[in-house]
């Protein structure tokens, strides 16, 4: 008796827990509210079936439970009831990964109008790279990494020179605009996770992995890393800030290249390169808009 | 649906009796013992002794997740060798260990009705082989560096790299170690365990006879001879890696400024090595769960398992589907993301035969004479937590909806519900069952109850909220929850709930611990029947049955195990070396 109550009570407070409770989903920033619907779609199926068997066991334990003289019922199968609960079953996983594979098809199926952004993660930082006024972004090798040269891009490349390098900082993007997010590691996996984004995709070193989204609204939002890499894993936070096209302009403007960056540093002061982004940023800028919009 | 005479259907013996070793002394009965039930006993108390130090360190973690900044001595490098430990003891020397090595060694035998398993000696070397790779375990939090923190799952390049604890010291040499001595070990007991089952019944014991227990062991046991050897290579490849500087796993690196002399090396490759091994190792602790927890049911509920013919399948079923679903593992590994289709339609198709199994108990408690015992209780805790961490598998094996969940909480609440408590429930409800046969007296009932209700309530109430942390997107495997953005004050609080109901149910294991020595010698006198089941280990004429298991000649077997409440029969059950004029056996044909 105790105990089919005790297994009501655990379907009944499991649901109201899911109802309730204050603990859900960040609010989304990204173009994947699919992927939030297929979970609620997840959520009904799986809490329907949850809650259907544990009910009907606390039924069975409270109508079947050992009374003086009972005595069980002896049936080895039921071929019937076993078939159609097999069809059933079948109908509901169908139910669930249909819609699932559609989204993924959506996933991992990169819109051709996606600007392309390359993150970058080492122990235990994030920086970023996006295409100069060429619109591609240069090669690169971990093997080209050196102080001056942080994310390895190969120097000899004519396409890397003009590239936006942002070294363990912010990273800005326009709302609105899909984004293929290019990811690298040059030391250990990491993982760039935005929750609020829904997206997140392994990095490897030696590899170039990639997700794409759309943020679908401005604001300022946590990076996480998602996968162990050593000890300072939980403290490699970064900052993704989706701005107004205005505000992201102005950003782009302020970034160096990367052919700036790699200039011997005697050739001028810091104010003289500050100078020259400055003035650089606007073509870069411009040039991104021509890309994004092809 | 025959009456089966003795003369019918029993195939003659075709070999004679191979003479058992017979112990001299003290050491070769206790200690060196070839007898499989001492050595199930020696696994049991061993896996059981790491499982202590495994729980300590869960505690140790959710100290500091819980109370975050209060405890100066878990620093992240001891936070991570915490988790990596924790994690890898108990799956493989605790899970994997007590219920192939301890139940396997314990009931194989004796269910099928053989002496002993076909290769004593390699048995006991078995053992003393796994207790090595535990002491090696063991050696590394002693070694300079401490154990690894690489996490249990050892992803290269970090768990080789000097960011990780023990990634350039010992600890991961001593664990790669130890997992390899833990394979060889485990190799020479798993042959053990399959060739018994399969040359070492005794006359009438068919394979659609076994009980599920030893269909389960038999099926684990076979999948984990053809995975084992995946994390073997991959083990020895790392170490080389780590030891002679080979690049297996490892590309070309540049390591805090520094260039590391690798260069080619794939760390994916290690991922598929892992899980290829990995998932299977889900199943090689849940099956010998589904096997127990059916056997558990049907005797507790005085009723013949439902469907057993389509459960022998689906175990048969779900091992094999479990070899083509590893890369769910890996959707945000950065696989080719088309591989997404294929293993997310194996993965969700392996959901059909598991609900299968979950019908089926529950319809063997339909029109059952439910007997609430503490086998029952936690038989019936287990469809609770397994159907609650099955369930959740199907968002994470959902190929897109895992992306948001992977790598978060969510992840560690699913795992834990579903391999972790809910097979850690059936090994409750097994020593529960089972104690009374080892060593002829029963579990303290009181102490039992309370036990069971603590755990039972107390797990749920840690994992099942954790979820919800997950679809937040807490991430996992973070030794510090500060400065996190997502995170609501309530959040925290969530956490220091968790952590407080892990003490709870960890001191609940203690009182456990407590009943399991005090009735050796005070408990209840069991008899050799308690539960009046129908398999052959409660038919032995001693109890604890003696080495060779069985008297003088071996039992002949007439029945399925299932002759529960067989209608016209006086008794309401019917054990499977009773011949067939006491009562019609119904076995499926």
């Amino acid at each position: 008796m105790a105990v089919a109550l005790v297994l009501v009570l655990i379907v009944v407070g499991s649901v109201l827990f899911h109802l309730l409770s204050p603990w859900w989903w960040t609010p989304i920033a990204s173009n994947w509210a699919y992927i939030d619907n297929t979970i609620i779609i997840t959520f009904w199926i799986t809490g329907v079936v949850f809650a259907a068997v544990v009910l009907f066991m606390a039924y069975c334990v409270f109508r079947f439970r050992h009374r003086e003289g009972n005595r069980a019922a002896y049936e080895p199968e039921n071929k019937r009831l076993e078939s159609w609960l097999t069809i059933v079953t079948a109908v509901g996983v169908t139910a669930l990964l249909v819609p699932g594979l559609f989204v993924w098809s959506r996933f991992v199926n990169v819109p051709s109008d996606a600007t392309e952004v390359e993150v970058v993660g080492q122990q235990w930082q994030w920086s970023f790279r996006l295409p100069g006024r060429d619109g591609k972004l240069g090669t690169s090798d971990t093997r080209d990494v050196t102080a001056d040269n942080p994310l390895g891009v190969i120097p000899k490349d004519p396409n890397g020179q003009d590239d936006v390098v942002v070294e363990a900082a912010d990273l800005h993007l326009p709302v609105g605009k899909p984004v293929k997010m290019l990811l690298r590691s040059i030391d250990v996996l990491h993982d760039f996770y935005v929750p609020e984004f829904r997206a997140k995709m392994d990095m490897i070193p030696g590899s170039v992995t990639y997700f794409w989204f759309t943020p679908t609204r401005t604001g300022t939002f946590q990076v996480l890393c998602a996968e162990l890499c050593g000890q300072g894993h939980p403290m490699m936070h970064g900052v993704v800030m989706v701005d107004t096209q205005q505000d992201y302009m102005a950003w782009l403007g302020q970034q160096q290249t990367f052919a700036q960056l790699s200039a011997p540093k005697q050739t001028g002061s810091a104010d003289e390169t500050t100078g020259q982004t400055a003035a650089l940023g606007p073509e870069i800028a411009a040039r991104l808009e021509t890309v994004g919009s092809r | 649906m025959v009456d089966i005479t003795p003369a019918d259907g029993i195939p003659p013996a075709e070999v004679a009796e191979v003479e058992l070793y017979h112990p001299h002394g003290w050491w070769t009965k206790y200690v060196f013992s070839q007898d499989a039930k001492v050595i199930a006993v020696q696994y049991s108390a061993t896996a059981t002794a790491i499982g202590l130090v495994a729980l300590v360190l869960s505690w140790l973690m959710r100290l500091q997740l819980g109370f975050p900044g209060t405890f100066d001595f878990i620093t992240p490098e001891a936070y991570y060798q915490f988790i990596t430990m924790h994690g890898m003891i108990m799956v493989i020397y605790l899970l994997t260990a007590l219920f192939l090595g301890g139940f396997g060694n314990y009931l194989i035998p004796l269910m099928v009705g053989a002496r002993d398993m076909v290769f004593p000696y390699v048995n006991m070397l078995s053992y003393w082989i796994y207790l090595l790779a535990v002491l090696v375990l063991v050696s590394s939090f002693f070694a300079p560096g401490g154990p690894t923190g690489a996490g249990w799952t050892l992803y290269p390049p970090q768990a080789i790299m000097s960011g990780t604890p023990g990634g350039q010291d010992w600890g991961i040499i001593l664990m790669l170690s130890s997992l390899i001595l833990f394979i060889i070990g485990f190799t020479m007991g798993g042959l053990n365990y399959v060739v018994t089952v399969l040359q070492g019944r005794t006359r009438g014991m068919t394979m659609m006879r076994l009980p599920l227990t030893v269909w389960g062991i038999f099926t684990a046991t076979v999948m984990a001879l053809l995975a084992f050897p995946a994390l073997f290579v991959a083990s020895v490849m790392m170490l080389l890696d780590r030891v002679l500087g080979t690049s297996f796993f490892m590309p070309a690196i540049s390591e805090m400024g520094e260039q590391l002399q690798h260069n080619g090396g794939s760390p994916i490759l290690f991922q598929h090595l892992f899980w290829f091994f990995g998932h299977p190792e889900v199943y090689i602790v849940a099956l010998p769960a589904f096997g127990i927890v059916s056997d558990l049911i049907s005797t507790h509920a005085r009723k013949n398992i439902f469907g057993y013919r389509m459960m022998v399948w689906a175990i048969v079923g779900i091992g094999a589907l479990s070899f083509v679903v590893w890369a769910h593992h890996m959707y945000v590994s950065g696989m080719h993301p088309y591989f997404g289709f294929f293993f997310a339609t194996t993965t969700l198709i392996i959901a059909i035969p598991t609900a299968i199994k979950v019908y089926n108990w529950v319809l063997t408690l339909w029109r059952g004479d439910i007997h609430l015992t503490i086998p029952m209780l936690f038989a019936l805790a287990f469809i609770v937590t397994f159907v609650n961490g099955g369930l959740t598998g199907l968002f994470l094996g959902n190929v897109v909806v895992d992306v948001p969940l992977s790598d978060t909480m969510f992840v560690v609440a699913h795992f834990h519900m579903v391999m972790g408590v809910a097979p850690i429930l059936v090994v409750f409800g097994a020593i529960y069952h089972w104690y009374p046969k080892v060593t002829g007296r029963m579990l303290d009932e009181t102490l039992g109850r309370f036990h069971f209700w603590v755990t039972f309530l107390g797990a749920y109430l840690i994992f099942f909220p954790m979820h919800y942390l997950g679809l937040m997107g807490v991430p996992r495997r973070y030794a510090e929850l500060t400065d996190m953005t997502i995170m609501t004050e309530s959040a925290h609080h969530l956490n220091s709930f968790i952590s407080i109901m892990a003490f709870i149910v960890g001191f609940a294991q203690m009182v456990f611990l407590f009943n399991l020595i005090w009735s050796i010698r005070h408990g209840r006198e069991a008899g050799g029947n308690p539960w009046r089941a129908t398999t052959l280990e409660w038919q032995t004429p001693q109890t604890p049955p003696a080495h060779g298991n069985f008297g003088k000649d071996l039992p002949i077997v007439y029945r399925w195990a299932y002759d529960y409440s067989v209608p016209g029969a006086k008794e309401d059950f019917i054990p499977q070396n009773m011949p067939g004029s006491f009562g019609p056996s119904r076995e499926p044909a």
